[in-house]
């Protein structure tokens, strides 16, 4: 094939990594355990769907060992979509990771919602063409990850609870200390490295350019239209929705009206009209309801 | 010649990467999701993203046929991966129901290119210029036709990747992700304000 003769032709580089997430943002990307919910997520207007065997609220309930997902069920999944496909692999579980890369999936969660395979060391992420997103609870972490090649950071939120408040904390925990960051002089940012544990490089970056190196998306317990908005608005580039779709009555209409939420996040008089009548949002539970808490997992 | 104003079609995608580059350049970069904000600009970019996605959320939001309009009178626009796609006058391994503005006479492949792993950089060699422009492909569209009507600009392994037709201007690839700002260049010089 001629194309393969141009010696400057470079796959899996950090910047066609990165690139994904770029296209991905001002969209939602969905939850899906099948194909079926697959077709509905694309027609809504997913910008992308996160194929897995349960959604956190599943997982929560069940209890035991959350694994990757069968690869027939992600190739299903494929199957029957034209947008991009991400799966989840777990903590530290590099071989999980190798598999997924195989499958062609086009995004890599390394997630803390799946338990954890390895207690202190996350996936070298630039071993791999594909690109990694992972979840953050502050900008400490989010840096880490960074450093390990990680090309788009979300919020971890607490998944499957239909609860937004820890995702806003994330979020404006990690935009918070970008924002101080910016203020800080030369000398503080060797404080600043050693109390978020990160490279001191990666917290130059931040203080001269306001911005965290990768996108950053918002995910963990967004229920609906006005969750969404209300991340980004805070300053989250697009949204993870997990659960809060297929949990919730009525999905279509649902995960339809969070896409229009996202592209309209401003517009007060929008969110207003996409709200109505969308039947009932996942039910939801309080933090601390069940005990389980997806945020401690990950170091 | 007056600065044009140019807006980004901002429904989703890679909008802020092109609002950076064009203000870089000195040019007011407002987003465009409303009819009423069309109103306002010279000239549009339509950005890399999902094109089902942004096909949805041009009807959704009223913009479909107040585009269609600007564009047949003969707006600058500059398309971009996904904005390749919404501009062409066919669209293969789309989706039933995406509809595309047919403005400029090209048929293009959804995800040509192959799935993310398959994404890639290139040089790109510019007409009229000795340096390589470094381009990167996502999940690109490729071109499979190109009517008599179009100026192929730029060929990756003879397939066109950057086409001219009147005041359309498409790329496969993304000049918003990359520090050089010919591209955006080459196409305010198309612009009539």
């Amino acid at each position: 094939m001629s194309e393969t003769s141009d010696q400057t032709r470079v796959a899996g580089t950090q910047r066609v990594k990165r690139g994904l997430a770029e296209m991905l943002k001002g969209g939602v990307i969905m939850d899906v355990v099948n194909a079926e919910q697959a077709k509905i997520a694309e027609d809504a207007g997913a910008v992308a769907v996160m194929a897995l065997e349960r959604v956190p609220a599943d997982i929560r309930v069940d209890g035991g060992v959350a694994r990757m997902s069968d690869p027939e069920m992600i190739e299903g999944i494929q199957a029957v979509t034209t947008i991009p496909v991400m799966a989840k692999a777990r903590i530290g579980h590099f071989v999980e990771a190798q598999i997924l890369q195989s499958l062609g999936v086009d995004y890599v969660d390394e997630s803390e919602v799946l338990t954890p395979a390895d207690e202190t060391h996350h996936i070298d992420k630039f071993a791999f063409d594909v690109p990694f997103v992972c979840g953050a609870t502050n900008l400490g972490e989010a840096l880490r990850r960074i450093s390990e090649g990680a090309c788009m950071i979300r919020s971890k939120g607490e998944a499957g609870t239909g609860n937004v408040v820890q995702a806003v904390r994330h979020l404006r925990s990690i935009l918070g200390d970008i924002r101080k960051i910016t203020q800080a002089d030369e000398a503080e940012l060797f404080e600043w490295a050693k109390r978020l544990q990160a490279p001191l490089s990666l917290v130059q970056e931040i203080a001269e350019t306001g911005k965290l190196q990768v996108p950053l998306f918002c995910a963990g317990g967004l229920a609906t239209p006005a969750d969404a908005a209300l991340a980004m608005q805070l300053g989250a580039e697009s949204v993870f929705v997990g659960s809060g779709i297929f949990k919730s009555e009525d999905p279509a209409p649902r995960a339809k009206a969070i896409v229009e939420a996202t592209t309209n996040f401003r517009d007060a008089a929008i969110l207003a009209k996409v709200s109505r009548g969308l039947g009932a949002p996942m039910t939801g539970i309080g933090m601390d309801e069940d005990g389980l808490s997806f945020e401690d997992r990950g170091w | 010649m007056a600065t044009p104003v140019v807006g980004v079609l901002a429904l989703q995608g890679a909008f802020a990467k092109h609002i950076e580059t064009l203000n870089s350049l000195g040019v007011d970069a407002p987003e465009v999701r409303l009819e009423r904000e069309l109103d306002t600009v010279d000239a549009l970019v339509i950005p890399g993203g999902e094109s089902t996605t942004m096909s949805k959320m041009l009807d959704l939001n009223g913009l479909r046929d107040p585009l269609a309009k600007r564009l047949a009178d003969g707006m600058g626009v500059l398309g971009t991966c996904a904005g390749m796609i919404l501009l062409a006058a066919e669209v293969l391994d789309g989706r039933p129901d995406q509809k595309s503005f047919n403005a400029i006479d090209i048929a293009v492949r959804r995800n040509g290119y192959g799935r993310q792993i398959d994404s890639f950089e290139a040089d790109l060699p510019l007409e009229g210029s000795d340096d390589p422009f470094r381009a990167v492909f996502i999940r690109a569209p490729k071109v499979e036709k190109a009517g008599p009507g179009v100026d192929v600009l730029a060929e990756v392994a003879d397939v066109p990747v950057l086409c001219r037709q009147g005041s359309i201007t498409v790329a496969s690839f993304h000049p918003e992700l990359t520090a050089d700002n010919r591209i955006h260049k080459g196409f305010l010089a198309t612009i009539d304000v």
